[in-house]
């Protein structure tokens, strides 16, 4: 009798954690940093924008409208919780600086040039990004091809230290990603920079 | 040449050159798109009407879809550092991708077939207009991205 009881209180605590949600489903969840993000639904009846921790809509199995619906975080850890724990390690950047007009690196960029490799070896399956950017001085193609042959550069220290040329893409940004905003055409050193992604 | 690197003095000529090659460059439809970053259980991708075994590590490509058993679990990272990954017994079609490393412009169309989908979104939100430039499409709806992090169940297919 009191192993029914438990019985059926653990089928309403099943319940209470994952039922009475139908099969389509869409929550937005806070990230790790707080940053709530926001996703807009359209479907046969028309538009709902999510934008709250936990804002969701639900159809049933065969609708194709979606009506809003209370979920709480212990209800996406239910339903959700395999696919989250799937997620890959966030990306991680690390920054390089050049002597003045050399191929040098800095003293501080040596370390962290060498913190990409222990980056490296902590993931299952890295790759890497090599994004050159440079200051505002000068027109866009010529920062555009002045930033891909740093990244280029850079992505041949990368393969001399032992990483595959297929697991290396470069990328250039030329003055489309200021470190430190300025106007047009200004010098500025702290924006002349190699960035290292390993993902 | 090497120490010319940083001379912005340097080969404008050549450099533009480059530039422009490439520009002239296309992508092909047989780049990768992402790399899966995490893989339990029975993992697969079919590709071109064949289905393989998939592991971390393999590449994948435009129009795969990407399934697993149920044990299984995968994580993909895309190029434009979007993420995305399925709980089991879901099947995740990416049907296109377009991402210019260079302006960050770009588009991302993908439809979760059945089962759990996580989704941090990456540089092609960041840059496209508000909800427009990526889209998740599930049987009863097409979600428009505007960023960071949701979740996706879809009814199975009958």
């Amino acid at each position: 009798m009191i192993a029914r009881w438990l019985g059926l209180l653990g089928l309403i605590a099943a319940l209470g954690a994952c039922g009475g949600i139908k099969d389509n489903l869409v929550v937005v969840v806070p990230s790790a940093d707080g940053h709530v993000g926001a996703v807009t639904v359209t479907d046969a009846r028309g538009q709902t924008v999510l934008d709250q921790p936990y804002a969701a809509v639900t159809a049933g199995r065969g609708d194709t409208a979606t009506e809003r619906v209370e979920v709480t975080a212990a209800q996406v850890e239910a339903i959700f919780g395999q696919a989250r724990a799937a997620l890959p390690q966030p990306p991680v950047a690390f920054r390089l600086y050049f002597l003045s007009d050399t191929n040098q690196l800095t003293p501080e960029s040596l370390i962290a040039f060498e913190d990409v490799f222990k980056e490296i070896a902590r993931r299952p399956a890295a790759d890497t990004v090599v994004t050159g950017h440079t200051d505002t001085v000068g027109t866009d193609p010529y920062n555009d091809a002045l930033a891909l042959e740093r990244a280029k550069y850079v992505r041949g220290l990368l393969i001399t230290r032992g990483l595959k040329p297929d697991s290396i893409t470069v990328a250039a940004r030329g003055k489309r990603e200021l470190l430190v905003p300025t106007p047009d055409q200004t010098h500025e050193p702290r924006n002349r920079r190699v960035e290292i992604t390993v993902r | 040449m090497a120490a010319t690197v940083y001379s912005r003095s340097g080969l404008r000529s050549t450099l533009l050159a480059m530039f422009f090659v490439a520009l002239a460059s296309p992508a092909l439809a047989a780049d990768p798109i992402g790399q899966i970053k995490t893989a339990t259980g029975s993992v697969a991708i079919e590709r071109a009407g064949a289905r393989q075994p998939a592991a971390a590590g393999d590449r994948v490509l435009q129009s795969d879809v990407v399934t697993t058993g149920p044990d299984g679990t995968v994580g993909i990272t895309f190029e434009d550092n979007s993420m995305m990954s399925l709980g089991p017994d879901s099947s995740l079609a990416l049907d296109s991708f377009r991402f210019d490393t260079t302006t960050h412009d770009g588009a991302f169309d993908a439809s979760l077939r059945r089962g759990t989908l996580a989704v941090k979104s990456g540089y092609i939100v960041q840059q496209g207009p508000p909800g427009e430039a990526m889209h998740v499409r599930t049987p009863a709806a097409v979600l428009g991205v505007r960023g960071t992090e949701f979740v996706v169940r879809a009814e199975a297919a009958r």
